[in-house]
């Protein structure tokens, strides 16, 4: 292991080592924990100048119920969801399909599709922006939520696309040759055979997407507008203008916008990290 | 312009005196969907506009009233995007030239009739920072004046005198900077606040008129009269007189500064008001003057901008969007929405009354009485769209690194000879 | 189907039969490829097509050849500062993997509660972009900010980050930073878990220690790590765009604007869509990144070679 685990080391630096970790956490997540605290003041606070003492007072539930009953949040919250959800659903589905053909079989083109949907992905997005936009409001998609959707799925398939057929590719393939034996059919050994087999990079790859639709902020604006379609991500802004120099209200919105995919991190960690970090070993 | 709106104010100011007829609509019932997207997210602002979309659907039951509230920021650079794709059937945006690009574009409705037709009575003063090309494409459905917002008390503690000319206004700053004050909160994070004081000093050092060649294009922004400009503004730049960091702060922002006490005046529209009431400001804290002369000889030129309400070209209800927009500007709804607790602002309705409030009163008669030289809607409407957004980044800059200014005013002088074609 | 007598149909039956091994991936293929295709291939392609044209996004687009290009060579500052910008934030991106990996060897050990540690030094990168936007910009506040807060007890600042046209753009990057390390700590972290111990105890033995171990025997190791995190980093310093719309929406007087957002800026303009110049705009981003997409797609098949 490497570094030298802390076990072994001197009584002293296994001291020095407990008491720097809380330290260094606290550093690291200053900003936020500054954030945090603002949400939790009166707003009286902020006019005294009080930015930085204790709360005068402890203002959660008013703050946070101004955030959910008196504005356009939960709105832009539930089409958050009406879009990542989808987005995660066809994405994953779409790229198990190519992520099986691409992983299983050996014909011409192989490589070259597989190289095709990577470069795709490494793309500047900003250089589909403009026939993007152009393919949405002629097909009358621009301000839907399925607009953005649609191109989300697409997008991200390069990137599923890669996860999935290396993680097909990492399957045992006898198990796929003696189904063949068996005379099954090469659909149903994608449905019975492997996707089973796909479980965890399923739900890795869920869970990924899901953070990375949810915090898309470029095309929510590119794509959408207002509180009909937008995200919570571009709605935050309306949301700010409302309140804005009122700091205690920002805060409290920005917290809650970055809530489900923090939640979704704590709850599903083992298969974030996993997912995130496929490749990083070898 | 000039004449147009000189002579629409006067007009008002005439017949808000007379109690006009009260038209609006036909009483006719509407039904069918009307899809609003309004710029008005500032708090006060923000609650007219759902009363007015909540009131309109009370007399149209069967109507689908969609109200969408986006950042008035944001909306400058979203309106282009709404109008082409998926256009809603109202929209907020501004006055005059700002109309321009979207006029151009064939994306604002034509409503010439309803002027002609007498639709909407009482808007003929003001049908001017409606028109382009001899049409009108819109309606108002507010104004208001800009000028000096004070704090009475700290004039008063530092036995100052609202001041009536440039040298006085120095002498004011030195005395509240000696104080350890500063004089003017500003926040030109979005930059059109800096506007305001271009708008005011170019208006006092050449006047009106040249300002308004200036907005045109005919004059060369290296001319030696624009710099003298800049070097009245220098001179309260050099001695402190505003808030640092104001590059950083929105307008809203900036007014912390003010209700704290670290700033004595503020250079801002009359929408300032109400948040400076809501900050805990009493009436006998806040005053307001009309910006100081500083060439004596020229008759004073003041900003008004106008907020517009327009039909966008490829709407999909166009009749009832109509209905919607006789219903902003008739009368009684023009004095109750810009009476000062609600925007706080000056009808448009010839017909509607001034609410009897401090600051809506000074600023009615100082437009009405004391504006020989002409009224402007402001710096991002009467510059045509693109110069503007050049021309403020420019002006945002000077208020920071003065010593730029050559460079600033080149960089200005390219863009007018590129834009203006 | 069975019950047809006919043995014509016999042949017909097997030929997808005898195929299905050939067909069934194109099968498989085609949902997928038709979505990719039209919403990713084709715009690129579309996207150079525009950038020669001038075109608002609504009417005819009227060709224009190089012009565009040649406007935005020919001395565009706002370009230029665009430019520069993208490169500034390119180089110090990378910061964010030898900062993922000083903190990842901080972390590598098994004390109590060091997972809920790794979790909590990990979690900025699942925050919106626009939130760490936010949150910074607060952060950064020159008077209210916790940053100067900080500085005035130590009795420096104040600082004006963001205001300041010489600090503004290193103050976005700091800002990008953040979640870009918590990734590439991630990815190190993993890394270390599969290093080969036995490796480590043999170069102990040797007196390997410290830096020396780390550069010559533990880095190596890593190098999957590494290239990852090199690739999603430099990815993520070309996309960079809503950092800067949040904290600073490219100012102070445009001074922290980059390709992407100058693009934006153009293609949707308050006073007119230029479409055909923000596409042109784009096509320069797409080849600083060709640059390096060649470069990985030429790792990543030398590695596919070396494999099955």
């Amino acid at each position: 292991m490497f570094p030298t685990p802390i076990e072994k080391t001197s009584r002293t630096w296994q001291l020095t080592y407990q008491g720097l970790l809380p330290i260094v956490l606290l550093i690291w997540l200053l900003p936020l924990i500054a954030v945090a605290t603002f949400s939790i003041k009166p707003s009286a606070d902020f006019t005294n100048g009080n930015y930085w003492g204790l709360p005068t007072s402890f203002e959660l539930f008013t703050n946070y119920g101004k955030v959910f009953f008196e504005s356009d949040m939960p709105r832009y919250m539930i089409n958050s969801v009406l879009i990542t959800v989808p987005t995660v659903i066809g994405a994953v589905a779409l790229s198990s399909m190519t992520g099986f053909a691409l992983g299983v079989y050996r014909f011409k083109g192989n490589l070259a599709i597989f190289f095709l949907f990577i470069a795709g992905n490494f793309v500047p997005f900003q250089i589909l922006m403009v026939p993007v936009r152009d393919i949405s409001v002629n097909l009358g998609l621009y301000d839907t939520k399925v607009g953005l959707v649609l191109f989300h799925i697409a997008f991200q398939t390069g990137f599923c696309t890669l996860f999935m057929r290396n993680f097909i590719k990492a399957l045992p393939y006898e198990l796929i040759e003696a189904a063949r034996v068996e005379g099954i059919a090469e659909w149903r050994i994608f449905w019975f055979v492997v996707l089973p087999l796909m479980k965890p990079a399923l739900a890795a790859l869920s869970v990924l997407i899901f953070t990375f639709i949810w915090n898309d902020y470029f095309w929510a604006v590119v794509l959408t507008q207002g509180p009909d379609a937008q995200p919570v991500t571009a709605g935050i802004t309306s949301f700010n203008s409302q309140y804005r120099a009122a700091y205690h209200l920002m805060s409290a919105g920005s917290i809650v916008a970055a809530l489900p995919p923090v939640a979704m991190f704590f709850l599903m960690q083992k298969h974030f990290i996993a997912g995130l970090t496929l490749g990083a070993v070898k | 312009m000039r004449s147009i709106l000189k002579a629409s104010v006067a007009a008002l100011g005439f017949a808000a005196l007379a109690t006009g007829a009260v038209a609006d609509g036909h009483g006719k019932k509407l039904s069918g969907d009307l899809r609003i997207i309004s710029d008005m997210s500032n708090p006060a602002p923000r609650a007219v506009m759902e009363g007015l979309a909540k009131e309109f659907g009370e007399k149209h039951p069967d109507l689908n009233i969609d109200l969408e509230i986006v950042d008035r920021e944001a909306w400058k650079t979203q309106i282009r995007n709404a109008l082409t794709a998926n256009a809603p059937d109202v929209v907020n945006w501004y006055a005059a030239n700002r109309m321009g690009p979207y006029v151009n574009a064939g994306l604002f409705e034509d409503i010439s009739d309803m002027y002609e037709n007498g639709d909407l009575p009482g808007l003929d003063a003001v049908k001017g920072a409606m028109t382009l090309d001899g049409k009108q494409w819109g309606v108002p459905y507010t104004y208001y004046q800009w000028g000096m917002y004070y704090r009475e008390d700290m004039f008063k503690e530092l036995g100052l005198t609202e001041p009536t000319t440039f040298e006085e206004e120095l002498a004011n700053c030195q005395k509240i900077v000696d104080s350890g004050k500063k004089c003017y909160a500003i926040g030109t994070k979005f930059l059109w606040t800096a506007g305001g004081w271009f708008d005011y000093l170019n208006m006092r050092t050449n006047g009106f008129d040249f300002h308004m060649q200036l907005a045109r294009g005919e004059v060369e922004w290296t001319d030696a009269r624009v710099r003298e400009t800049f070097a009245n503004w220098r001179k309260i730049i050099d001695m402190g007189g505003y808030i640092d960091d104001h590059q950083s702060y929105s307008w809203q922002e900036a007014l912390k500064f003010m209700t704290d006490g670290e700033a004595a005046s503020y250079l801002i529209g009359n929408f300032a008001v109400a948040p400076m009431r809501d900050a805990g400001l009493s009436d006998d804290q806040i005053d307001f003057y009309q910006f100081p002369l500083i060439d004596a000889s020229l008759p004073q030129g003041e900003d008004a901008p106008t907020d517009t309400f327009h039909i966008p070209a490829n709407a999909s209800n166009k009749d009832n969007a109509r209905a919607f927009l006789q219903f902003v500007t008739s009368a009684d709804v023009q004095t109750k929405i810009n009476s000062g607790d609600a925007l706080g602002q000056l009808p448009v309705n010839a017909a509607s009354s001034v609410d009897a409030d401090e600051f809506l009163e000074q600023g009615f008669a100082m437009l009405s009485g004391n504006a020989k030289g002409g009224v402007a809607q402001f710096f991002d409407r009467d510059f045509p769209a693109e110069m503007a957004s050049v021309g403020m980044e420019g002006l945002q800059e000077f208020m920071v690194f003065p010593d730029n200014l050559d460079d600033i005013l080149e960089r200005l002088e390219d863009a007018r000879q590129r834009i203006y074609k | 189907m069975t019950a047809l007598p006919d043995p014509t149909s016999q042949p017909q039956r097997s030929w997808y039969k005898r195929n299905e091994i050939a067909v069934t991936p194109w099968l498989f293929l085609l949902p997928g490829m038709f979505f990719f295709a039209f919403y990713v291939i084709y715009p690129i392609f579309q996207s150079f097509w525009i950038s020669f044209h001038e075109w608002d996004g609504l009417g005819e687009k009227v060709w224009v050849g190089t012009a565009n290009y040649e406007r935005l060579l020919g001395g565009d500052r706002k370009f230029e500062t665009s430019f520069w910008n993208n490169l500034k934030w390119l180089f110090l991106y990378l910061l964010a993997i030898p900062a993922g990996l000083s903190i990842a060897l901080l972390l590598n050990q098994k004390v109590r509660g060091i997972r809920l540690y790794k979790s909590l030094f990990f979690f900025p990168f699942v925050l919106s972009q626009v939130v760490v936007g936010l949150v910074f910009s607060w952060f950064y506040l020159p008077r209210e900010g916790l940053l100067n807060a900080i500085l005035a007890v130590v009795g420096a600042g104040p600082v004006n980050i963001l205001g300041d046209p010489s600090t503004a753009t290193y103050g976005i990057i700091a800002a990008g930073l953040w979640p870009q390390t918590a990734y590439c700590m991630i990815l190190y972290l993993t890394g270390l878990n599969a290093v080969d111990p036995e490796q480590i105890e043999a170069a102990r033995l040797d007196g390997a220690k410290g830096h020396r171990m780390l550069w010559h025997v533990v880095l190596p190791q890593l190098k999957p790590a590494t290239f990852i995190a090199f690739v999603v980093t430099i990815i993520g310093a070309l996309r960079s765009f809503d950092l800067i719309s949040v904290m600073t929406n490219g100012g102070p007087f445009g001074s922290t604007r980059v390709l992407s957002f100058y693009m934006y800026e153009e293609s949707l303009s308050e006073f007119g869509f230029r479409m055909g110049y923000g596409a042109a705009i784009a096509v320069v981003l797409f080849f600083i990144m060709l640059f390096f997409i060649v470069y990985f797609l030429w790792s990543m098949y030398q590695d596919e070679r070396g494999g099955r």
